[in-house]
């Protein structure tokens, strides 16, 4: 096809194009977009698709990282060696998936150091949704059933996303996020099933959990800076509200059969559309908590930072241990990449 | 509470290597989110799932898991003093996996080679256990033969935990082993690792008055009691629920 064999030729990396190349250039990868072609880290691209593809990939890989916190907190407190067992593999699937992440996005340039320092400083955002608290066991089955379902919404497109390295990661990172929902979903269930201690404790965590999962999805198409861009370059493939709605649509069935309500009096089923229309969610929320303002902002950035910190000097000491041994000096978790990173 | 397994699989040794295997998983388990690099996290996580595992196919031998695990107290508890101890610093964490897996190694090598009621179990785990060992020894040898403070630290760390690992070679009801042939091997192999390390052997006592096998036979340290209420808390708080 013509346009691959345009973007091929366009595939010149390390010669810096002049002008009229830049257009040339241009213009195979727009034909290379058009045509649904990957773009591979090789190849010519726009440098602002570089920097929307960094910044979006950086946030992805944080957001897996930041998010093992709330999780975290109930694996020293889970209610049976089952679960544990569960929630374990699954915080371990999480720093795998950032692992993936920081990886697509070196394609592109950059390093893991430096998204970890622009996440530290603050520079760079994880999803806001990780600043909500875990405040009871039931809190790990919402998260599951309704964050990971969010997610899944939003990334299984990102799986035909034109940026092949992306793609990739996305398609083994949304095959395990789908079984993380179905076990949150199992865990409800469990709760909803149980005594009326835990149905109760199961519906509360749906209450606090259900609007933070709808923002989940971003601001309204609106007032979505960069959704017309990011669909042009086939990035995204879907507007916000689309994706929100195709959320609720599969959720007020899986609430019914989970025997939980959905807090949102509004909700009702729309016979002329085919959809569920929902009430109005509180923007003032979302943007306070993407400013800083939410409930554990300050508590994730805080211990994010400390586990960096206070881990330097192992790093130091890996870093030292493979200059002496190696004659090489990246030798930054080594031991951990022979060995757990393999068998992950 | 009183535990009885089927008659064939001695309850005392169950209790023994499966509580060691459910409270260090469960100290591992407290490093989520906290370790010095994200391989690190996939890692520990991973040392922690394994262990976990072999402690649920041990408890179920001697009883109902969940039951062991939550609901006895303290003192019924068989596990070392060595998994019990508190994280501490990377260092630490890394000194505590390389004296239990060298142990667990050895110990489940041999019971994997007999015809007792654990050799299915130990040769299974004996795969899992060489991996937490080089994983240790890895460590060691990086932290020891990094820098000057991962010296500093990883020597201090040896030296503080030095005294809980005569407790492992204390004969255990139940486990047909050659301790003493164990506990020279164990002295070999991590004399051999400290060695590489560049690090001194530890000289102090390997037991004392109170941790000579005290564990065993439910006599613990006091932050075991801390980790205790804080993994049984949800579980005692809904007698009868299931989950």
């Amino acid at each position: 096809m013509a346009t691959a064999a345009a973007q091929r030729t366009a595939r010149t990396a390390d010669s810096a194009p002049d002008t009229v190349d830049t257009a040339a250039y241009q213009h195979a990868f727009d034909a290379a977009v058009a045509a649904d072609e990957r773009i591979e880290p090789r190849d010519w691209m726009p440098d602002a698709y570089r920097a929307t593809l960094v910044r979006q990939i950086a946030q992805h890989a944080h957001s897996e990282i930041i998010g093992m916190q709330p999780e975290a907190n109930w694996i020293t407190r889970a209610p049976s060696l089952r679960r544990k067992a569960i929630l374990m593999a699954k915080v371990q699937d999480e720093a795998g998936h950032g692992l993936y992440l920081y990886s697509a996005a070196e394609t592109l340039g950059t390093s893991r150091d430096e998204l970890l320092d622009k996440l530290h400083s603050g520079r760079q955002k994880y999803s806001s949704i990780f600043n909500y608290p875990t405040l009871t066991w039931a809190d790990v089955g919402a998260i599951g059933w309704l964050v990971d379902g969010a997610a899944i919404t939003n990334q299984v497109p990102l799986c035909r996303c034109s940026y092949g390295p992306y793609a990739r990661a996305m398609v083994r990172v949304c095959k395990e996020e789908s079984f993380h929902q179905r076990q949150g979903y199992e865990l409800l269930l469990a709760l909803s099933k149980g005594t009326p201690q835990q149905h109760a404790m199961a519906q509360d965590a749906v209450d606090r959990w259900w609007w933070p999962s709808l923002m989940m999805f971003g601001p309204p198409d609106d007032e979505s800076q960069h959704s017309a861009q990011s669909m042009e370059w086939k990035i995204k493939r879907h507007s916000n509200d689309e994706l929100r709605q195709r959320f609720v649509d599969i959720c007020v069935p899986q609430a019914e059969s989970l025997g939980l309500t959905l807090p949102d009096p509004d909700l009702r089923w729309n016979e002329e559309s085919g959809h569920h229309e929902f009430g109005p969610i509180d923007w003032t929320e979302f943007w306070d908590v993407l400013k800083g303002n939410g409930p554990c902002n300050e508590q994730r950035i805080t211990q994010r930072r400390r586990a960096h910190t206070e881990g330097a000097w192992v790093r130091e000491a890996a870093a030292a241990y493979a200059a002496k041994h190696t004659g090489g000096t990246d030798g930054t978790g080594e031991a951990g990449h022979e060995t757990g990173a393999e068998r992950a | 509470m009183t535990a009885t397994g089927p008659a064939t699989v001695p309850v005392t040794a169950a209790l023994a290597l499966g509580d060691d295997a459910l409270v260090l998983s469960h100290r591992l388990g407290e490093w989520a989110g906290h370790a010095p690099v994200l391989e690190e996290e996939v890692a520990l996580a991973n040392i922690a799932l394994d262990l976990l595992g072999q402690a649920r196919i041990l408890l179920s031998l001697a009883g109902d898991e969940d039951e062991l695990a939550y609901l006895r107290e303290e003192r019924a508890f068989r596990n070392l003093q060595l998994v019990e101890q508190p994280n501490g610093d990377f260092a630490h964490t890394i000194a505590r996996q390389l004296y239990f897996s060298t142990y667990q190694q050895l110990l489940y090598a041999e019971l994997a080679g007999g015809d007792g009621p654990f050799a299915p179990l130990a040769a299974k785990a004996v795969k899992e256990v060489a991996y937490h060992r080089d994983h240790a020894e890895q460590w060691t040898l990086r932290l020891g033969d990094g820098t000057q403070t991962s010296h500093e630290r990883m020597r201090s760390a040896c030296e503080a935990l030095w005294k809980f690992t005569g407790e492992m070679f204390q004969p255990v009801e139940g486990l047909d082993a050659d301790w003493t042939r164990l506990e020279a091997h164990w002295q070999e192999s991590v004399t051999d690792v400290l060695g590489r390390a560049t690090l001194p052997l530890p000289e102090g006592a390997r037991t004392g008055a109170w941790s000579a096998g005290a564990g065993r036979q439910g006599l613990h340290t006091e932050p075991f009691g801390r980790m205790l209420a804080e993994m049984q808390h949800l579980h005692r708080s809904h007698p009868g629920a299931s989950w």
